[in-house]
């Protein structure tokens, strides 16, 4: 891995965004709703309402409209949510940490229950434990994220866990307002405990919910890839090296498995991000998806502009993160 | 059977083994009734063509032959201790000191994700309970005993930098590490190319007479055998025609099988020689003895 590498794939982002862009300006102008008829009072006036149209430019040709969305994203302004009043760079800022706090505790959660369901299932092969594992993981799979929020919710509620919080990202008793919205790492970072745990009790079943799918891809692949890693010359030569079968399948085998099953991951991700727009909003946590389906109730157009390429910008990211790990975890792909 | 009992109590004895690969209800023979004997520090050839059985007898002797082939009856007494039915754990523990396997192709036999001197180091600490940084050195030790050129910077390299020759080598450093009282070698020179054949086969050589352990060689090729093997076990559908000093069995063959083997082997000493394929009438009569024999045994097991 190269800086010009890195460099490059940077280079190739600016179109892929500026497509982006395009695409939903004019799909968010081609489709039925208008923004001002969700802001207006019952007595408005058509004097008022072309006052507003006016106002938000919505007065312009759709091609004059995108020039001027354009200009202003080059200068990087988002533009002004209509349904909040205020700059959309700073809204989406602001409730960006909590998403990708919940996305990043998900991906753990996935990863280690995928990871230990593989591990499970490659060491018992062709026994009574690689069959439960791939039942377990067809079972998750069938489920999709936004069922295991309301199943997780269900539970909750007719089972009468108090101890676990179905609403919100942060107990109100905990007084802990963080400076930078990243709440998890800021309050063990301050050493308030208190909030850390708040915050993660009411991050573990949004995050729950969205990882199970990801763990049994997760366990799936690499259960497979690990399998057929299993079947190469160098663990025929670990055997006779007189390893243990636990040693044989976690160092020698995994390592070699981990490849296929990190792009895969990486794929996967970026359909957890998309999948906190629902889950976020069923536990009302306030993240960006939450806002996002706040902002498309509301027709709130620059709003929605602006949280889309968020999005876009967060699966670039993780894409780019994936290509970089296979050099580290492929000595092969070191001297590209 | 022919030739000359070993001169000491064998270090490793195969005695009357049956192995056969059953699945879907089909019983597929491929040892019946092998037998042979190594002596301590004897390198010991087991020639024969593809499917003769001869990788097979070299896997069951540690234990890793593949999961549907069955051992349906005789033994393989490793030091008078019948090694067919160890438990796994039994198995591992008489890997590295007491047994070891140079194998067939250096390309994928060692492990891609982990450095050289890693994987040389493992084994010792494993069975000689080293820590990291006398494993370390003792690796290091190995690459010179092997003469891999550079070997301080082998040791932190991946087995994709090093030529397959070089790799071959920390294979055998591999083998020789814990001292084992026996190594298998399985067809260990077939994947180089032949300038690098020579000299593997000289080190192997070298390290055998250096550490003294036995060798069970197994290849196809007679002129590799009588290079290095004491003894020659000729083996044809997992039944040995012959067996015998390496000279006497060269020289003086006495089953037709040998005889069309050698006839089949380039020879340095007679270059203009023509080969000759061994002939399909006598394939086709050990193949009816093959059968003969499986009507006349039933199956095992």
């Amino acid at each position: 891995m190269s800086w010009t590498f890195l460099f490059r794939r940077l280079l190739l982002a600016v179109p892929t965004l500026f497509g982006v862009a395009v695409v939903v300006f004019v799909l968010l102008r081609v489709v039925p709703g208008d923004p001002i008829a969700m802001l207006i009072g019952p007595g408005a006036t058509d004097a008022d309402i072309a006052e507003l149209r006016r106002l938000y430019g919505l007065d312009e040709s759709i091609a004059v409209q995108f020039l001027y969305y354009l200009r202003d994203l080059a200068a990087g302004d988002f533009g002004t949510s209509i349904s909040m009043r205020q700059d959309v760079m700073e809204l989406v800022l602001g409730r960006l940490p909590v998403t990708i706090e919940l996305c990043l505790v998900a991906m753990a959660m996935a990863i280690a229950l995928g990871g230990t369901m593989a591990l499970a299932g490659a060491y018992w092969r062709g026994r009574a434990g690689e069959a439960t594992v791939d039942g377990a993981a067809g079972f998750i799979l069938a489920i999709p994220d936004f069922l295991w929020a309301l199943l997780f919710i269900l539970f909750v509620v007719v089972f009468a866990l108090d101890g676990l919080p179905i609403s919100g990202r942060i107990g109100h008793d905990v007084g802990f307002r963080g400076a930078t919205g990243f709440l998890l790492i800021e309050s063990l970072a301050r050493l308030r405990f208190d909030a850390f745990g708040s915050v993660l009790l009411h991050t573990v079943l949004p995050a729950a919910a969205l990882a199970l799918p990801l763990a049994a891809i997760v366990a799936r692949v690499l259960k497979t890839s690990i399998n057929e890693a299993m079947t190469q010359d160098y663990i025929l030569m670990a055997r006779v090296k007189g390893f243990s079968r636990a040693r044989i399948v976690c160092r020698e085998a995994l390592r070699n498995a981990l490849v296929p099953t990190v792009t895969l991951t990486g794929v996967q991700f970026t359909f957890l991000v998309g999948g906190t727009v629902l889950v976020e909003k069923i536990f009302s946590y306030p993240g960006i998806g939450n806002m996002a389906i706040d902002a498309v109730i509301n027709r709130d157009l620059p709003l929605i502009q602006g949280l889309v390429l968020t999005f876009a910008v967060l699966f670039i990211a993780i894409n780019l993160l994936v290509d970089m790990s296979y050099a580290l975890l492929n000595p092969r792909m070191r001297h590209g | 059977m022919t030739g000359a009992p070993p001169r000491d109590r064998p270090i490793l004895s195969v005695r009357d083994l049956h192995l056969a690969i059953a699945g879907r209800g089909r019983h597929t023979p491929i040892l019946r009734g092998a037998s042979l004997d190594i002596a301590p520090s004897e390198v010991h050839g087991l020639v024969g063509e593809s499917g003769a059985g001869k990788t097979m007898i070299g896997k069951a002797v540690l234990g890793i032959q593949p999961s549907p082939a069955r051992i349906s009856g005789g033994s393989v007494l490793f030091e008078g201790r019948d090694v067919t039915h160890l438990s796994e754990r039994e198995r591992r523990a008489l890997m590295g000191r007491g047994m070891g396997l140079i194998p067939q192709d250096p390309m994928t036999s060692l492990n891609p994700a982990h450095r050289i001197g890693a994987q040389i180091a493992d084994v010792l600490r494993l069975h000689l309970g080293m820590d990291r940084p006398a494993a370390g050195a003792r690796a290091l030790e190995l690459l010179n005993e092997v003469h891999v050129r550079a070997p301080e910077r082998v040791l932190r390299q991946y087995p994709h930098e090093i030529s397959g020759g070089m790799r071959q080598r920390v294979l055998i450093a591999i083998a020789f590490a814990c001292r084992p009282r026996l190594i298998v070698a399985d067809e260990p020179t077939t994947a180089l190319d032949v300038t690098v054949q020579r000299q593997v086969l000289a080190l192997i050589k070298r390290m055998q007479a250096q550490e003294g352990a036995s060798i069970l060689f197994v290849t196809h090729d007679l002129g590799v055998v009588a290079k290095i093997c004491d003894r020659v076990t000729v083996l044809h559908g997992g039944r040995v025609l012959e067996t015998g000093e390496t000279r006497r069995i060269v020289e003086a063959p006495e089953h037709d099988y040998t005889r069309a083997l050698i006839a089949a082997t380039p020879r340095h000493d007679r270059p203009g020689d023509l080969l000759r394929p061994v002939p399909e009438a006598l394939t086709a009569r050990l193949n009816a003895e093959a059968l003969a024999y499986d009507a006349a045994h039933g199956s095992h097991g």
